[in-house]
């Protein structure tokens, strides 16, 4: 059915690596004319990756783009948009000083002759703001719009150019359910001019909705394609999590010890709406030896939560208690000094420091354990490096390399064995998987699973339901601050995801 | 040494495998132009090369020297210290001062306190603004750049309020009341080396032993590269910062010491548009003002490059006015190079591990970030 007539755009053979990361292996994608196609697939998967490289804000490392049958090379997104490409970014890209107006047609501003014709951009601002149903006013500052209206202004960007492709990634996260419904009537009344959508949510069931056609992506390839008529949420899921992947088992062959941390009724305001709390009086004993995940999307407090706990932000109700200890009025480097470890969500930001090697990342937070008298002893911090890059099996030329030159993996396990190195009883992982490859997870998860059967009390936190069933005892699953459900290893994946309030999968 | 020799023996890796003449010159830039400066001078004066003249020029290079020490830790936690020149010429101040004498009413008589009295305190002077300096900094989150603006005014007011803007000039002491001694630091040599470049080289060796071999110093790397990962890592980043300000300042309390007893005087207006100068040699010597990386050898050549310029120039006759514009494009040189090293030693990490941008750390918000939009 998808003669080359129907193809407006055509990515062929599509490869991207980042360092040592594939994050596409080899793609081939097809968006139709005047359809709707959507792409699903897990975090990581290289979705927004291959959106980046359809709209010219990443180039491939290997493979072609096709427009209307003709290769195209985009070296920006501004070459892109004058092919009438346009994308809608997950994360906005509003300039939130200037007002709705001058948002709308940056670095594209409508001229007279003596500068920029403000009333003629007003007007046009106007005219598509009716289009989207929206009383926005042109001349607001974008600072001023929450962040639903924001992204409406963001949409209405995208229009504005005229575009006949139209890349929508996550386009409705903050929008409330009518305004997903006037989109939705958007995008009919566009698709319907001809023009071709590709759409990307993590709203299973919405996304479905507006399809014509759905493809899913995995791991970096593509797993599988069909008209969204044929296919139903269940198929969807099947394709996106996949059947036979193993990432290990939960330990056995012990008993857990006693409680060694203890979270009673956490609260955490939020810092943009300090009268809502992100964490919500939740409550949850982690035994030694006891492997627990948390499961959730993004915005349900799992960040929030584990930050609590180690001390990074404050909680506003409840106490923590390790081995029966209160803990909660002590700093993050006394919660680690008392075996409470963290590890951060984002590697780059919160966990590595770029500028120092790999041996001194991994030595940093144990240092104070290897003074002798004023100084350090270097030849015990070697000694320590030389045990954690064999242990936590870093893949590295020396201790001595800089950070940056190993894979996203091996920076991940460098981030762990940091935190290992300062011999924690209970330690806490914020998306320990995020960005790193299959192989790595996989070690990952080895590597704590050994460390739980030696006592180690672990929470570990995610956005995949294919973790959750790997190493975890225990799955809870958290939603809007709560503990919505709380199941053991033997559970189904669509269970898991339907208590997340992510896919009401019949 | 072992951050500085880990950074070291991975540069090359940066531009190609193995050594090329580029890559020497550009890493070891600063002692070349240092090299360059020497024999350029040495051709065109012969008084130049002589063992007295650089040692003259070593004295003064020392005054630079002790301040850019004091400012490398400071840049290398990512900040940045403006009051340095008014600290060292308050530090001149206190030190006339208390060596006028301090008259107790309440008695009747006059203090005269002994020199090490006079040098400790004035260093607690400068510890004391760098502790103000640091407090604001890492307590009410005052950006650097302001924080230590406002000092760099406070203080020099507050030594020109101490003298009415005159100058002390009694630095010699008075044998009577057994104040003696302060021109010591100025005019005395060990060996025929002045002891201001002896106190700047062990001043440098001690800054140079707490950078790399102590746990304050793996820390200020660390807070400086990251200070996020740091704090998370438990490195108590506000202590660290508070401490790099008072080093800081005790630096260019010294420095004001040195150069009070070199000139016999102390002048309220000291060191005025010094902390410019000793940023200039941090980042000469290689230093990143974006934080985390430089050392003391760099930083220490960078103050000999300006100072041995600045004096070669007067040596040949050239007009002061030429003396300025040389001296900014030597800066503006280095940190150009400074630019072309850290972009190619970025590139690196930066393809291996994609930042915001970039898909595979942008992962997460393939998730819904508002959750009520989801029970829909």
């Amino acid at each position: 059915m998808s003669t080359a007539d129907n193809i407006v755009l055509r990515a062929k053979d599509i490869v991207k690596t980042y360092g040592g990361t594939r994050a596409l292996k080899g793609v081939n994608f097809d968006v139709h004319r005047g359809k709707v196609t959507t792409l699903f697939g897990e975090n990581g998967a290289g979705k927004s990756t291959l959106m980046k490289i359809l709209s010219g804000v990443e180039t491939p490392t290997t493979g072609a783009i096709e427009l209307e049958g003709e290769v195209v090379e985009f070296a920006s997104s501004v070459e892109a948009r004058e092919r009438r490409i346009s994308i809608i970014h997950q994360e906005l890209s509003l300039a939130p000083n200037l007002n709705v107006r001058d948002n709308i047609f940056m670095g594209r501003e409508i001229r007279n002759a003596v500068g920029i014709d403000f009333a003629e951009e007003e007007r046009q601002t106007r005219e598509l703001m009716t289009g989207l149903e929206e009383s926005i006013d042109p001349l607001t500052l974008v600072a001023d719009l929450r962040l639903g209206q924001q992204q409406i202004v963001e949409i209405a960007r995208a229009i504005s150019i005229d575009a006949r492709i139209l890349i929508m990634d996550e386009p409705t996260s903050a929008l409330s359910a009518t305004e997903v419904e006037v989109l939705f009537t958007v995008i009919r009344d566009l698709t319907s001019k001809g023009v071709s959508i590709v759409y990307i949510s993590h709203h299973l069931e919405e996304a479905l909705e507006i399809s014509d056609y759905a493809v899913v992506l995995r791991d970096g390839s593509i797993t599988a394609t069909a008209p969204a008529s044929e296919i139903d949420l269940e198929w969807i899921v099947r394709q996106m999590v996949g059947e036979n992947f193993d990432l290990g088992s939960p330990p056995s062959g012990y008993d857990f010890g006693d409680v060694a941390l203890s979270i009673e009724n956490v609260s955490v305001a939020d810092v943009e709406n300090p009268e809502r709390s992100i964490v919500d009086g939740l409550s949850l004993d982690v035994r030694a030896g006891e492997i627990v995940c948390i499961y959730g999307l993004m915005g349900a407090g799992r960040t929030e939560l584990l930050e609590a706990v180690a001390g990074r932000v404050r909680i506003t109700g409840g106490r923590v208690l390790k081995n029966g200890k209160d803990i909660s009025r002590l700093s993050l480097a006394q919660r680690i000094a008392n075996g409470l470890a963290l590890v951060p969500e984002d590697r780059q930001r919160d966990g590595l420091v770029q500028t120092m090697s790999v041996g001194t990342n991994l030595s940093l937070a144990s240092i104070g354990t290897f003074v002798r008298g004023l100084f350090l002893s270097s030849a015990k911090e070697k000694g320590l490096i030389q045990d954690l890059i064999r242990d936590v099996h870093v893949k590295t030329a020396s201790g001595e390399a800089p950070i940056g030159s190993l894979s996203g993996g091996n920076q991940q396990k460098v981030v762990i064995g940091k935190m290992l190195a300062t011999n924690p009883d209970v330690i806490l992982l914020d998306e320990p998987s995020r960005g790193i490859d299959v192989g790595a997870k996989a070690e990952v998860f080895r590597l704590l699973a050994e460390r739980a059967a030696a006592g180690l009390a672990v929470v570990y936190s995610t956005s995949e339901v294919n973790e959750c069933l790997s190493i975890a005892h225990r799955i809870v699953v958290m939603s809007r601050g709560r503990i919505s459900a709380e199941f053991t290893s033997d559970i189904s994946k669509e269970e898991i995801m339907a208590a997340s309030g992510e896919a009401v999968v019949a | 040494m072992t951050t500085s020799t880990a950074r070291q023996r991975f540069r090359p890796t940066i531009f190609a495998n193995g050594f090329s003449l580029g890559t020497l010159l550009l890493q070891g830039r600063a002692f070349f132009a240092l090299i360059a400066i020497i024999v350029f001078f040495s051709i065109l004066s012969p008084n130049y090369f002589t063992v007295s003249n650089i040692l003259t020029m070593s004295s003064h290079v020392a005054v630079y020297a002790l301040l850019s020490i004091g400012m490398l830790l400071v840049i290398l936690n990512g900040g940045i210290d403006l009051s340095v020149g008014s600290t060292l010429g308050l530090s001149g101040i206190v030190a006339g001062a208390l060596m006028s004498g301090v008259p107790l009413h309440a008695f009747g008589v006059t203090l005269y306190p002994s020199v090490w009295v006079i040098v400790i305190l004035s260093c607690g002077v400068g510890a004391l603004i760098g502790f103000v300096n640091g407090v604001l900094v890492s307590r009410f989150k005052v950006a650097p750049f302001v924080a230590t603006l406002g000092m760099l005014y406070v203080v020099r007011g507050i030594a020109l309020l101490m003298t009415n803007g005159l100058t002390y000039n009694n630095l010699g002491g008075d044998p009577a009341v057994g104040n003696t001694g302060f021109d010591w630091l100025g005019f005395d040599r060990i060996i025929n080396i002045p002891i201001g470049v002896l106190v700047m080289i062990a001043v440098a060796i001690v800054a140079s032993v707490l950078l790399n071999r102590s746990v304050f110093g793996r820390w200020l790397y660390a807070s400086g590269g990251n200070e996020r990962a740091a704090e998370l890592s438990g490195v108590p980043v506000k202590r660290v910062k508070v401490r790099v300000y008072v080093i800081s300042g005790v630096c260019a309390a010294i420095a004001g010491l040195i150069l009070a007893s070199e000139l016999t005087s102390a002048s309220p207006t000291a060191g005025t548009s010094y902390e410019l100068t000793a940023i200039a040699a941090v980042v000469i010597g290689g230093a990143s003002l974006a934080g985390g990386r430089g050392n003391v050898r760099g930083t220490l050549l960078g103050a000999f490059v300006i100072g041995f310029l600045s004096d070669g120039l007067v040596i040949i006759g050239v007009s002061a006015y030429w003396q300025t514009v040389f001296t900014g494009a030597v800066i503006v040189l280095a940190v150009l190079l400074n630019a072309v090293q850290y972009k190619n030693r970025k590139k690196a990490p930066k393809a291996a591990v994609p930042t915001t941008s970039s898909p595979l750390d942008s992962a997460p918000a393939d998730v819904a970030p508002v959750p009520e939009k989801i029970a829909g």
